[in-house]
């Protein structure tokens, strides 16, 4: 990091918390930077001539009579189309042996759009998946995570789905990242040849978790970049957010904020929705879509975490083991994503939400069924075919390693439910049914 | 001479400011940082200590930079050129913004100075007038809007002088009126109120019966709310709070709709803008954006006027009040007006009551429903304001204290069910738990029961029976299977379902079936319950699944098709074919004869 250059060097520290140093100074700007013994820090608090650093590296090894000196800036990154093809950590230097960014430096974390100045998101971003385009169809300018416990191939999921759609960047924040994971990625990218279209801002579990902090913002001043000044089309990866939310919680807890519901911040929601928001579609073209990954613990999605997020994102993704079939599902129970409507029927075939809604309410009733069955109660004719459309539809249709266009999704549902129902069991629309339940 | 201060801490949005005079508690100062001035307002007074939120980012705030205090509240300009504007929280009006981003500390004026506006003289001179009088009236966007005796105006007036019908722009005087001591003051065609004190110009505020229509059938018809009511949409994330609330801003009966997008999702008031400026208002045959304003605070938008929005949106709405209409107010979602409370109250240290929300919690959203209601003017016109509001409950779990302090106030509960949301049972409202208090109201039976029919209130009633019933049954049946309980107790569940099914359940995103007028919900719901009174014969449980399935799925079409079109016709027809295949014949002669 630069210095200014005359500046003040402080040498008196005079409290040290986990997270937190304090010392005395003057004409220091609130969320400036400062450099505290090697360490990066940030300005959290100022009382009269308190000044409160929050310690990016963490406080161990700090003394009282550090030296630290205040940079006259909040965090920041040089932007440039040569950021394209770099790896970085969350400080955005780079971590790939290249050169430093040329460029104009831009503070991170920056305002927000004005509502007015969006474009309604119009754009669908096809992946493939059926379990995603064909019950959760994900559009550019949305913000969506996937909600899945530690154990299911989340980060495999999001790459596939990543260099499927066809975006002009892919920007990967990564938070507590594990090194393999990122060597994943890494090599994921490199082996489709897509390196020069991928900007990652990586910090991993060898790192100190409050420079989490910084890589959403990092990530997201990078995508504006490219979707405001190139009117690119933007995708931006989240993981794992869990661990950035309780990266807030360390620093928060260290500055005596009274915790709220799982001993996290009150002000998570605020915090969340700030990175969040910036998905957008700008009327130019450009447009910025986040998919991110929050991890549960027991799949339990009432925790604050999860909760928080899912009031902010549109939609959200569950991935589920089915054991029916032995393979990852997209649960269509608890799956949404709610810009769907926007494309659904419009931008694709006139029955994809009747044969969307449909099969999942057959679903539903086949979860009825099994339900039934492991109590213990016979089970009807219908009950017996509803559990065997469900079989179908969870192989065929739900589970992740389905690769194919949603024309062809559609015919598979119309097939299915052609096999096991009746169309009055179904309940579409006469004229849909007319035209597309198939004749035998 | 005005109060001047210095900044002598900053913890995030909260700044300690010491002043060199007096400060009120609510007023406005702006903090000089570098060369902007941000907005804040006084949250608290500690000896020469004012602690202020600003409603911006505080980043690069430095110790002892320069405050300036306004001597006013927090206010909003009220005239005519509101409608179909788009402001933020503090009502900036944010299509007047430069550039693509939101600019610090950029505050831009609620109303256009340079509009001509047709104004018509109603009162004239001699009159005697009193805050909230109608002197006259300007077309806006078609509506009715009434220029009036500025709210802060006490006691009588006598107009000296009035405006003739003629051009007029919002700074020009259209009347002078004398006070008590013969002093003159002036009336333009704009004024200012404080966003946090109720605008009170009326005569009374009555109980209000009259329904509003909003054409979601599991309100008007099982828990309607009413012109001048409050209500509420509590309901985990996901489960249709928005689409709920959209749909009954598209539909409602009102004259004036205010959405207050209040810490929620930017794409989603940007469905407004796009939407609103297409639709068409059915009764008016206008853009249903000519009636509409929007305060947008979206979740990413400063939190400090997160809070101000609701209130901002609230003296709007009781602006348009006192004109004499019937206003429509929502705001999505209260929630997080609650936590912009929580944030401030914990900055400020104070001492938390329950999950950290401040103490007097329940007391500020009290004040804030009782701001909604009807009301009786001065000059026997009437006016109301119906507030909804969202609550998105912590883990969905509503044992929390937004959810508990707006079940003491509000009048109508929608609670929405996370069981019906999974399976797309939408809107997901529960039809057990949900109420309507105003069901109780002998004024608001009277009025419905010649709107309707005779028979309404018993037909609504006998519809929740019969709901309760079927999910009475469904439990039973899930505990002893289904040969476990007799073939008529299959009957009742499936009676139960096609209510759900085709009352209750609706398509927002159909065209036909997104709104259903009165009348069309009458004539289903009798059709309904004709059914459900009737006797089935049936030999097995699994006969009465096929049966009924066939049955809503029938129903589902009528519900797709326009009212009494000929499709309509052919499905009911259908639907009477297949009622007459198992249906009891004595019991379509009792029903007869009733
Ligand atoms: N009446 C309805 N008809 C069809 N679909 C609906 C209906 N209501 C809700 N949905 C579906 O549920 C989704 C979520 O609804 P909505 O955005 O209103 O939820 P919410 O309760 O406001 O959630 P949050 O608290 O996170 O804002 C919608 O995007 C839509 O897919
Ligand atoms: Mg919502």
């Amino acid at each position: 990091m630069e210095t200014k250059a005359f500046q003040k060097i402080y040498t008196k520290v005079t409290q040290i918390t986990k997270a937190t140093c304090s010392l005395n100074a003057q004409g220091v700007g609130y969320d400036e930077l400062a450099m505290i013994h090697g360490k990066l820090a940030q300005v959290v608090k100022i009382i009269g001539d308190i000044v409160t650093l929050q310690v990016f590296g963490g406080t161990e090894g700090i003394p009282t009579n550090a030296e630290v000196t205040f940079l006259g800036k909040a965090p920041s990154l040089k932007v440039s189309d040569d950021l394209a093809g770099r790896f970085f950590n969350a400080y955005g230097d780079p971590i790939d042996g290249g050169p430093a960014i040329e460029g104009e430096e831009i503070e991170i974390g920056g305002p927000s759009v004005n509502p007015v100045r969006r474009k309604q998101p119009s754009e669908l971003i096809a992946t493939g998946i059926a379990g995603i385009d064909l019950n959760n169809t994900l559009v550019s300018g949305q913000k969506i995570p996937f909600f899945a416990d530690p154990d299911q191939p989340y980060n495999q999921v999001m790459a596939m789905v990543a260099l499927r759609a066809k975006t002009d960047k892919i920007i990967l924040g990564g938070m507590g990242l594990t090194n393999d994971d990122y060597l994943f990625y890494k090599n994921v990218f490199d082996n489709a040849g897509a390196l020069d279209r991928i900007i990652s801002f990586v910090n991993t579990t060898e790192n100190p978790p409050v420079e989490r902090l910084l890589v959403p913002d990092m990530a997201l001043t990078a995508a504006e970049y490219f979707a405001v000044k190139k009117n690119q089309t933007v995708l931006v990866l989240l993981t794992d957010m869990t661990l950035y939310a309780d990266a807030l919680s360390i620093v928060s807890n260290r500055m005596d904020q009274i915790p709220s519901k799982d001993s996290m911040p009150g002000s998570l929601y605020s915090d969340l929705a700030k990175i969040y928001e910036k998905a957008v579609q700008f009327p130019a073209g450009g447009s910025i879509t986040i998919i991110a990954v929050t991890t549960l613990s027991g799949g339990d999605i009432t925790h604050a975490i999860p909760d928080n997020t899912g009031y902010i994102t549109e939609g959200q993704l569950f991935l589920r083991k089915d054991t029916d079939i032995g393979k990852v599902i997209v649960d269509p129970f608890r799956s949404l994503s709610r810009l769907k409507q926007l494309v659904i029927g419009k931008k694709t075939r006139e029955d994809h939400p009747q044969v969307m809604n449909s099969s999942i309410r057959l679903f539903a009733d086949a979860a009825n069924a099994k339900t039934k069955l492991e109590n213990g109660f016979d089970l009807t004719d219908y009950d017996e075919r509803s559990l065997k459309f469900a079989k179908d539809y969870s192989a065929k249709l739900l589970a992740i390693d389905v690769n194919v266009e949603i024309d062809e999704m559609l015919n598979t549902g119309w097939e299915l439910f052609n096999k096991h129902f009746k169309p009055e069991e179904v309940g579409i629309k006469q004229e849909l049914v007319d035209k597309f339940w198939p004749k035998n | 001479m005005s109060t001047k201060g210095k900044v002598k801490g900053i913890v995030a949005n909260l700044v300690t400011v010491e002043v060199d005079g007096p400060v009120s508690q609510s007023e406005i100062c702006y903090i000089k940082t570098g060369q902007t001035d941000l907005m804040a307002e006084v949250i608290k007074i500690y000896g020469n200590n004012a602690f202020v939120q600003v409603f911006e980012s505080t980043r690069g705030m430095l110790i002892n930079d320069e405050v300036r205090f306004d001597g006013h509240l927090l206010e909003v300009s009220l005239g005519p050129g509101i409608l179909s504007k788009n402001y933020d929280g503090l009502q900036n009006d944010l299509d007047k913004m430069e550039g693509v981003f939101l600019k610090r500390g950029q505050y831009t004026y609620a109303l256009d100075k340079d509009k001509v506006w047709d104004f018509k003289p109603l009162a004239k001179v001699g009159d005697k007038v009193q805050a909230g009088s109608w002197l006259g009236e300007v077309d806006e966007n078609f509506m009715p809007h009434k220029i009036m005796v500025p709210f802060s105006f006490k006691g009588f007036f006598e107009i000296k002088s009035i405006a003739k019908e003629g051009q007029f722009k919002i700074d020009d005087t259209i009347a002078v009126l004398i006070d008590r001591n013969k002093k003159e003051v002036k009336v333009t065609m704009v004024q200012k109120w404080p966003v946090k004190v109720p605008i009170t110009a009326f005569k009374e505020k009555p109980r209000p019966f009259k329904l509003l229509e909003t054409g979601v059938r599991t309100i008007d018809t099982l828990n309607p709310i009413v012109e001048g009511g409050t209500g509420f949409i509590p309901g985990p994330f996901g489960c249709g709070k928005t689409v709920l609330q959209h749909a009954i801003s598209k539909q409602a009966e009102a004259d004036i709709v205010i959405v207050a997008a209040c810490g929620e999702r930017a794409n989603e008031v940007v469905e407004i803008f796009t939407e609103f400026p297409e639709l068409e208002d059915v009764r008016t045959g206008r853009k249903l954006m000519e009636r509409t304003t929007i305060i947008a605070n979206t979740s990413n938008m400063p939190v400090a006027s997160r809070e101000a929005s609701v209130y901002t949106a609230m003296t709007i709405g009781e602006y348009y009040r006192s004109m004499g209409l019937r206003v429509l107010m929502l705001a999505d979602s209260t929630s997080r007006w609650a936590q912009a409370l929580r944030e401030m109250s914990n900055r400020l240290e104070e001492l938390p009551g329950q999950d950290a929300f401040p103490m007097d919690l329940s007391a500020i959203i009290a004040n804030f429903y009782a701001r909604a209601g009807f009301v009786n003017l001065y000059n026997g016109e009437s006016g109301s304001i119906t507030f909804i509001g969202t609550v998105s409950p912590a883990g969905g779990n509503l044992k929390e204290p937004v959810t508990e302090s707006t079940k003491k106030v509000a009048r109508c509960f929608y609670a929405l069910a996370q069981q019906r949301a999974d399976s797309k049972r939408y809107p997901a409202v529960d039809p057990i738990d949900s109420y309507s208090k105003y069901l109780e109201y002998p004024e608001f039976l009277d009025y419905i029961e010649k709107k309707i029919s005779d028979n309404w209130i018993d037909m609504v009633n006998q519809t929740k029976t019969i709901l309760q019933r079927g999910k009475e049954i469904y439990e039973q049946i899930n505990i002893l299977g289904d040969d476990g309980v007799p073939v008529d107790y299959h009957i009742s569940f499936w009676k139960s379902e096609v209510i759900d099914f085709i009352i209750l359940q609706q398509d927002a995103f159909d065209k036909v079936d997104q709104s259903t007028p009165i009348e069309r919900q009458q004539y289903m719901l009798e059709s309904v319950l004709e059914i459900c009174e009737s006797d089935f014969e049936f030999e097995s449980f699994s006969e009465v699944d096929n049966y009924f399935k066939r049955i809503i799925n029938v129903y589902k079409q009528m519900n797709y098709s326009e009212f009494k079109s000929e499709k309509f016709n052919k499905f009911e027809k259908e639907l009477k074919s297949i009622i007459k295949e198992r249906i009891v014949e004595e019991s379509i002669l009792a029903t007869e004869t009733n």
